[in-house]
């Protein structure tokens, strides 16, 4: 294996790991101010997926499809935060799982229905087309190389919204004790729109963004929901932080391991038998590694409740 | 919290137990006077919705041991499901194909008789659930739902990257398995014996509700610090239930298996796990019947919704929305009335 092909993929699970903070910031911070477990991300991470190529299509700007995407996840969370979301944060974890999960089918089914069941492929803007010789000589997706450095930018920011401003007070004061804080004066109830529809225009920003490295087609977002249940698993329900370490070991563990495993099973195996044993564990590495996490501490790496 | 409390079993008691008694009966003479009656009128299709209906119901009721009764939320129960699906087809691979399953300890060439199968899907899907269950048992709550939607995810890859028995495309059973006495390929003998599964499967369960280890479980779900007060560890009695509830689904699971003469990764997909939770939901969770009924109002409602639009799901996913924001109880707590323990 060479190193160049190493640092390359190194890269792309970092870029898969920070897509992933993107979904488990917005479903760790809706847990952790609201209590509330959402299926439904993985399904505004869809609309903005599909916003960014209706809009992108229709104007031809990325650029604009890229915007409209983190409009429409954050309306689409909005309203959604109102019209169900709302009802649920009395109820039992069970209620949440079965309203949400049919939140999916609503979103799912409605999508098929408007656009179709074919995948819609994104053009990459061309200012970012083509690729970049890093130093070292790796030529690397410049596309790719923005991607992460927007995951970056935006996981500053948000650790910024959270640890310096007002409304970033008021979050973390829901999280300790929400009575306490409506008593305050704090409109509890727009609080907790606002962060529902800031999880969702995160969501729908990575929806947009790894739509357009893959294809956007309905059903894009559940893998991506339970990759991210485990990011927040391992790293800790309600913290910000934990997500973030949480996804760069699960991207980095699924990108590597696939690359590796396979090879590290061809030492001691016939090739064919090694590419589906190591293809296999690959596939079982995220988990295995969640179970780990587990064992040691069950309330996730940083979690402040188990 | 009273002692007659403790011992309430999810019928209710006095005038309402009769109630719940007539629903359940209703439902379980209802399904069999359905399949009866389709088959005399010459409508097979209908008797295999019939027994689809009933082996969704075994699974649902294997789900309902952690959750109605322990208040476990399991979202991967799909797991057990599919690992039976897959003992059904993977020993009848062997069998059909006259390749040794394995050649030691003994010469083993898979099998095609039901029995056989079930007892190895049982024990499988036990296995796996005391190996599942033993990680997940160790937290609760959301984390719990999350950790059993991923553990089953991972079966899921699994099945799909592994090429040996189909992979992605799924694993052909080209006759369906039989069983002593029996013509399993006549669609209304194989009903009769899914009936009989099924009302076998829901009396263990009625029988375990009623047993020192059922109240332990409910008490699990009600209050593990007085449960623990009295000497029981609630993560033992979880362990117990979570396994027999393994074990349970996976039985369903190898009939399905047989059912549909085929099995792949979709059985062990997380759609199916929602779904075996929305039964319950629709049925009435904590009911025994609830599987039953919930089970066959979803295919129903597939089949009548289905021959309407294609997109059924948006308007069922509607219905559903409705039911649990509004409808809570199910089917069976607006016929047969009482409040929702728990």
């Amino acid at each position: 294996m060479s190193m160049i092909l190493l640092i390359e993929q190194l890269l792309n699970g970092l870029q898969s790991g920070l897509m992933l903070f993107l979904m488990a910031a917005g479903l760790t911070l809706v847990f952790g101010v609201m209590g509330l477990i959402n299926l439904a991300h993985g399904s505004l991470y869809m609309v903005g997926a599909f916003a960014c190529a209706g809009v992108a299509a229709a104007t031809g700007s990325f650029w604009l499809g890229l915007a409209a995407s983190i409009a429409a996840a954050a309306a689409a969370g909005a309203i959604v935060e109102v019209a169900v979301i709302r009802r649920l944060y009395r109820r039992d974890h069970l209620d949440q799982v079965l309203a949400t999960f049919a939140l999916i089918l609503i979103f799912s089914e409605g999508t098929r229905w408007l656009y179709g069941s074919f995948p819609l492929y994104l053009n990459v803007p061309e200012a970012l087309s083509g690729s970049v010789t890093l130093p070292g000589g790796i030529r690397y997706s410049l596309f790719r190389l923005a991607i992460i450095g927007a995951g970056l930018a935006v996981a500053v920011g948000l650790f910024l919204l959270i640890g310096k401003t007002r409304i970033g007070v008021q979050v973390r004061a829901g999280e300790a004790d929400r009575e306490m804080i409506a008593a305050l004066g704090v409109d509890i109830r727009r609080l907790y729109t606002l962060v529902f529809a800031l999880g969702a225009a995160l969501a729908g920003m990575a929806g947009a963004l790894v739509g357009t490295i893959q294809s956007v087609q309905v059903g894009m977002g559940e893998p991506v929901l339970i990759l991210a249940f485990v990011v927040i698993v391992i790293g800790g329900i309600g913290s910000i932080k934990g997500a973030l370490i949480g996804a760069l070991l699960v991207g980095l563990t699924d990108t590597m391991g696939r690359v590796l495993l396979p090879s590290v099973f061809e030492l001691f195996m016939e090739t064919s038998a090694a590419t589906s044993v190591g293809a296999a564990l690959a596939s079982m590495a995220i988990y295995i590694l969640m179970a780990l996490v587990l064992i040691v501490k069950p309330g996730g790496l940083f979690g402040a409740r188990a | 919290m009273s002692a007659a409390e403790v011992t309430a079993v999810p019928e209710g008691r006095g005038g309402r137990m009769n109630r719940a008694q007539i629903v359940n009966a209703a439902l379980a003479l209802g399904l069999l006077g359905f399949g009866l009656v389709a088959w005399a009128m010459g409508e097979t299709f209908l008797v295999t919705l019939a027994t689809k209906v009933a082996i969704l119901a075994i699974a649902g009721a294997g789900l309902n041991l952690v959750l109605g009764f322990g208040g476990l939320v399991s979202f991967g129960h799909a797991a057990y499901f599919g690992l039976g699906g897959y003992s059904a087809g993977i020993l009848a691979h062997h069998a059909l194909n006259y390749t040794p399953m394995f050649e030691w300890p003994f010469l083993f060439e898979g099998t095609t008789s039901m029995p056989v199968i079930w007892i190895t899907a049982m024990v499988i899907g036990a296995l796996a659930a005391a190996l599942i269950g033993a990680l997940s048992l160790r937290t609760t709550g959301v984390y719990f739902i999350m950790i059993t939607l991923a553990f089953g995810q991972m079966i899921f890859y699994f099945a799909i990257s592994w090429p040996a028995y189909g992979g992605e495309d799924g694993l052909p059973i080209y006759v369906r398995n039989g069983f002593p006495g029996l013509n399993t390929l006549d669609p209304v003998q194989f009903f009769g014996l899914t009936c009989a599964v099924l009302f076998a499967v829901l009396g263990l369960i009625a029988m375990l509700a009623h047993s020192r280890f059922g109240l332990a479980l409910q008490a699990a779900r009600q209050n593990r610090q007085r449960l623990m007060a009295v000497g029981i560890r609630p993560g033992g009695v979880l362990l117990v239930a979570f396994v027999i509830s393994g074990a349970i689904t996976a039985l369903a699971g190898a009939l399905y298996a047989d059912l549909n003469r085929f099995v792949s990764p979709s059985m062990l997909s997380w759609h199916l796990s929602g779904e075996l939770l929305v039964f319950l939901i629709l049925g009435g969770t904590g009911r025994l019947f609830a599987p039953l009924a919930g089970a066959g109002l979803y295919i129903t409602l597939e089949h009548l919704l289905g021959g309407v639009s294609d997109h059924w799901q948006f308007f069922f996913g509607l219905l559903l929305l409705g039911v649990v924001l509004f409808a809570r109880g199910g089917v069976i707590g607006f016929l047969a009335g009482g409040k929702r323990h728990g």
